[in-house]
């Protein structure tokens, strides 16, 4: 039995549709991450598992338990979870009655309170701030306050709302290595939500991709990654090439697509005739001065219209009657000495195309 | 003119001296509008609570009642109290008129709408995120409430305060329902209306003297409260 489920959720804002039609199921022991740009609705989703809000239609159910019920119902599920929020506050106290906030309205007994909090300072890295005022801690220092604050009442289902979205790079990463720590020590179930594919990949065993208050797919994040359902998805992902044609041909497998006056040659069972999108991340695309004699079934040359660099990277866009887009190191694209005009070889294996309904 | 600096000289002297009847009057003073202020608190900060955390139909109206009562005259809640416990009114079998309880129960009603008024907008102070990250601690009813309050300290702190600087220094509900009675119901302010107008200049100002000097203590003492 999932831990958590919801069927056909939907939730408004005045007229606005915030969500429409959620049907997620988490079970016991799972780490999963929604991900999607602001405004995709992830904190609403979050706040109704957690039973603050009530949805405009549609039910939660916990451990099989609808959570439509009383509020002493609400109440007691929401003892066992907890709920770490984007922008954590701090309670007008110091640090440990922070993390001890939680445990005293459990009526936990004091010495046991003193050995959890105690403890969990240790783990968030935070014991010698203990009696630190926590409206005076910065923002990553208060994110782990707030981590340890719902982590320390073992919750059944931890939920955390873009832990890490409001910090610099650094408390960023430590804030990520503690959610880690905290999926090894813990076996809590957690629905983590963020706006950075990388890190669902890195933190959860499941993803969503949530859309203007959908979630359009979900699974595996390989699966999700490189094999998008729709264009949304794909773009959303990181598939910068979305190329649109139509399947010319189709052999053992392998379909033909006519785009841009070119055919592109890629793993799908789409029948002849079919409307398609091709979708190639832009690190699957190796660029030559040229052409190859690989295994890559598709090789296209074509002049660069644009070369822009970013950190240790090079993006290159290159028309080969289509616009496609690489990924190479800059060294390299220095080594090639690619600059704008120049004619160049993209190749690409067919296994790295990803076929997509239009 | 020396008429009143010799006033002056005599009531620091009676103060110095701890005066008896001084330091009595101050006493029961203290000992009424402390108690009506902590028993009126005691009902009116859970009260606030329930008002500001619940939504009903007529809510903005109540506040704003309620707000219309911050400056209501004390002679007119000393006249309600005396109608209400005096031998013909609905709790005149009680016989409390002109005892210290019925002067408390007027104060009482005196500051319950500062208080009430005053911790409502003290509660809209607080960030709805205290709240929502207390609910989803498992928070129930009281203990959020206390931790909102808490929260809220030093805006509730100064509605207390307010409240006890008008308990202390009002005359209409002290003279009207406890009569002025010498060594059972006379307080400071009532003390100071009749020694006046029987010429005792110096008892006045030595009681009035004091009365500036308690809410002086009051004061400090908030001020600690409120740096800690």
């Amino acid at each position: 039995m999932p831990l958590i489920e919801t069927v056909k959720l939907y939730q408004k804002h005045g007229n606005q549709d915030i969500l429409n039609d959620i049907n997620l199921a988490v079970e016991p022991g799972e780490v999963f991450a929604l991900i999607g740009p602001t405004w995709a609705g992830k904190t609403t989703l979050l706040r109704l598992l957690n039973l603050l809000d009530t949805p405009r239609s549609g039910h939660i159910y916990y451990q099989g338990v609808d959570t439509a019920g009383s509020a002493g119902l609400r109440a007691d599920l929401r003892r066992r979870m907890a709920f770490v929020f984007q922008k954590p506050v701090a309670f007008d106290m110091n640090v440990f009655d922070n993390i001890a906030a939680g445990l005293k309205w459990r009526k936990e007994k004091k010495s046991e309170i003193h050995k959890k909090v105690e403890n969990m300072l240790e783990i968030v890295g935070m014991s010698d701030y203990r009696q630190r005022k926590a409206n005076t801690l910065s923002g990553g220092e208060m994110q782990r306050v707030a981590i340890a604050r719902a982590v320390v009442n073992e919750p059944e289902l931890l939920l955390m709302d873009e832990p890490s979205a409001n910090l610099d790079a650094a408390s960023s990463m430590k804030v990520e290595a503690l959610i880690t720590d905290i999926i090894r020590l813990y076996n809590t179930t957690i629905i983590i939500s963020t706006h950075d594919m990388a890190q669902g990949q890195r933190l959860a065993d499941r993803v969503g991709v949530m859309l203007d208050g959908e979630i359009l797919q979900s699974g595996d994040w390989r699966q999700v990654f490189n094999s998008p359902h729709n264009e949304d998805v794909a773009s959303f992902v990181g598939v910068e090439n979305i190329i649109e044609g139509t399947v010319a041909s189709s052999q053992d497998e392998i379909v033909s697509i006519k785009a841009g006056g070119n055919e592109i040659q890629a793993v799908s069972e789409y029948p002849v005739g079919k409307e398609v999108g091709a979708c190639i991340r832009p690190e699957d695309i190796t660029l030559a001065k040229t052409r190859l004699s690989t295994s890559a079934r598709n090789s296209f040359a074509g002049p660069i219209k644009k070369i822009v660099s970013f950190g240790v990277l090079a993006r290159v866009e290159i028309d080969c009657g289509f616009p496609l887009i690489a990924l190479v190191t800059k060294r390299s694209a220095e080594e090639m000495g690619l600059e704008r005009g120049k004619e160049v070889y993209a190749s690409f294996k067919a296994t790295a195309v990803h076929v997509i309904n239009r | 003119m020396t008429e009143i600096w010799n006033g002056f000289t005599k009531a620091l002297e009676l103060i110095v001296s701890l005066d008896p009847e001084v330091m009595e009057i101050s006493g029961r003073s203290l000992v009424i509008s402390i108690t009506a202020v902590a028993l009126a608190s005691l009902i009116c900060l859970p009260l606030a609570s329930l008002i500001h955390f619940n939504k009903f139909p007529g809510k903005r109206t109540l506040v704003s009642l309620i707000q219309t009562f911050y400056s209501i005259p004390t002679v007119a809640v000393g006249l309600f109290v005396f109608l209400m416990f005096s031998r013909v009114g609905p709790l005149g079998g009680l016989n409390l008129l002109f005892t210290p309880t019925v002067m408390i129960i007027g104060q009482m009603l005196l500051v319950t709408p500062i208080l009430l008024g005053l911790t409502i907008s003290a509660l809209s102070g607080v960030n709805t995120a205290i709240i929502d990250t207390a609910r989803s601690l498992g928070a129930g009813g009281f203990q959020m409430t206390a931790l909102i309050l808490r929260e809220a300290r030093f805006a509730v702190l100064a509605a207390i305060s307010l409240a006890f600087g008008r308990a202390i220094s009002e005359i209409g509900v002290a003279i009207l329902v406890g009569g002025n009675i010498r060594g059972f119901t006379r307080v400071i302010t009532t003390a100071i209306a009749l020694e006046t107008s029987r010429g005792d200049i110096e008892f006045s100002i030595a009681l009035g003297i004091i009365l500036i000097f308690i809410a002086l203590i009051t004061n400090i003492v908030l001020n600690r409260i409120q740096q800690r």
